[in-house]
């Protein structure tokens, strides 16, 4: 007995608005790679390049609730954002994001983050100071690696003191490919 | 001393199971009804997802929701059965067994409202709620169904 597209749809479908879900999630395909994009109450919380799907359901469920479960429509606002992002149609995202998750130093880091206009650079060092740790340039390196929602908070336009393009969670090529999109680096 | 298995996250649950949920519906309901009761069981399954304190049986617990709310399907089936009146009890029905006869090729949906509508002379709201669909549904089974009658009576 196969369960057929349209009644897996419509249970999906049914199971995010009827609200009783923790976390709903869905894989979105970009100039970047096909992207795991997941959304809580709270708002945007994830975004994942190369997923596992079954290892970050796990992993979901572990910080927001195990009701996780793939669910396109809670997150349509976000993917078309994303596509108005990547078609050049968009220079700021209008998202709540959901940093629950983050801890104390790295939410204010990303708040921080959130600031760094569309197609600019910043240093990991003057996040840091922004962020009241000066000398903590080596911790948002981390912040940075662990960003749960890279590109809506652009952590791609963090580079190093000598503008070296240092390192990015998703790799170095899709790093970039987004600063090339935004007019900050030479194609 | 074995450690509890984890509840998995509810993605995992409802693909490892669906299918056997439905299979279990469409024995015990039909294979309509049982579309509506697998997201029933299902949605059920969510309410009380988070309250569950390991991951152990989990099909065996899916088994029970759907067999539930097989059960909550046909209760209510049969209360709406029971709201359409004997047919001693209506003053000027249609000759019941011309009725049966007129409508007994028609698709079963089309033909229950028209035994209702004209054999029971019930209003379409009654009839939706007896098939458990809107007065406004009801009414376009009915009118399709005599379409359907009236072009085999000109045949």
């Amino acid at each position: 007995m196969t369960v057929s597209p349209d009644l897996d749809a419509r249970f999906r479908e049914a199971a995010a608005a009827e609200g009783l879900l923790d976390v709903a999630y869905e894989l979105h395909d970009t100039p970047v790679g096909r992207l795991l994009i997941a959304v809580t109450d709270h708002g945007l919380c994830e975004i994942h390049y190369d997923a596992d799907p079954e290892a970050e359901a796990e992993r979901l469920a572990r910080l927001f609730g195990n009701r996780v479960l793939r669910s396109a429509r809670p997150t349509d606002e976000a993917r078309r954002q994303l596509d108005e992002y990547f078609a050049g149609d968009r220079r700021e995202f209008d998202l709540s994001v959901d940093l629950r998750a983050a801890r104390e130093f790295g939410r204010a880091v990303l708040e921080e983050l959130a600031l760094v206009p569309y197609g600019e650079l910043t240093t990991y060092g003057t996040l840091a100071a922004k962020a009241g740790r000066p000398r903590a340039a080596r911790a948002v390196g981390t912040v940075m690696n662990r960003n749960p929602v890279p590109i809506v908070l652009p952590c791609h336009r963090v580079v190093g003191s000598t503008g070296s393009l240092v390192g990015y969670a998703g790799g170095l090529d899709r790093k970039r490919t987004l600063l090339e999109l935004e007019g900050a680096l030479l194609a | 001393m074995m450690e509890a298995v984890a509840v998995p996250p509810f993605e995992r649950f409802y693909e490892e199971h669906r299918n056997a949920v439905l299979g279990q519906l469409r024995r015990l309901l039909g294979r309509d009804a049982a579309d509506d009761a697998f997201q029933e069981t299902f949605l059920r399954a969510l309410r009380s997802y988070s309250k569950l304190k390991h991951g152990e049986h989990l099909r065996a617990w899916a088994l029970t929701i759907a067999r539930n709310v097989a059960i909550d399907t046909r209760r209510r089936e049969q209360i709406t059965s029971a709201d359409v009146p004997d047919l001693e009890s209506v003053d000027e029905p249609l000759p019941y067994e011309e009725l049966r006869r007129l409508t007994s090729k028609l698709p079963e949906k089309e033909r229950a409202a028209v035994f209702l509508r004209y054999g029971y002379d019930l209003s379409y709201e009654d009839i939706g709620s007896a098939l458990g669909s809107s007065a406004e549904a009801a009414r376009q089974a009915t009118s399709s169904g005599v379409r359907r009658l009236r072009r085999k009576e000109l045949r």
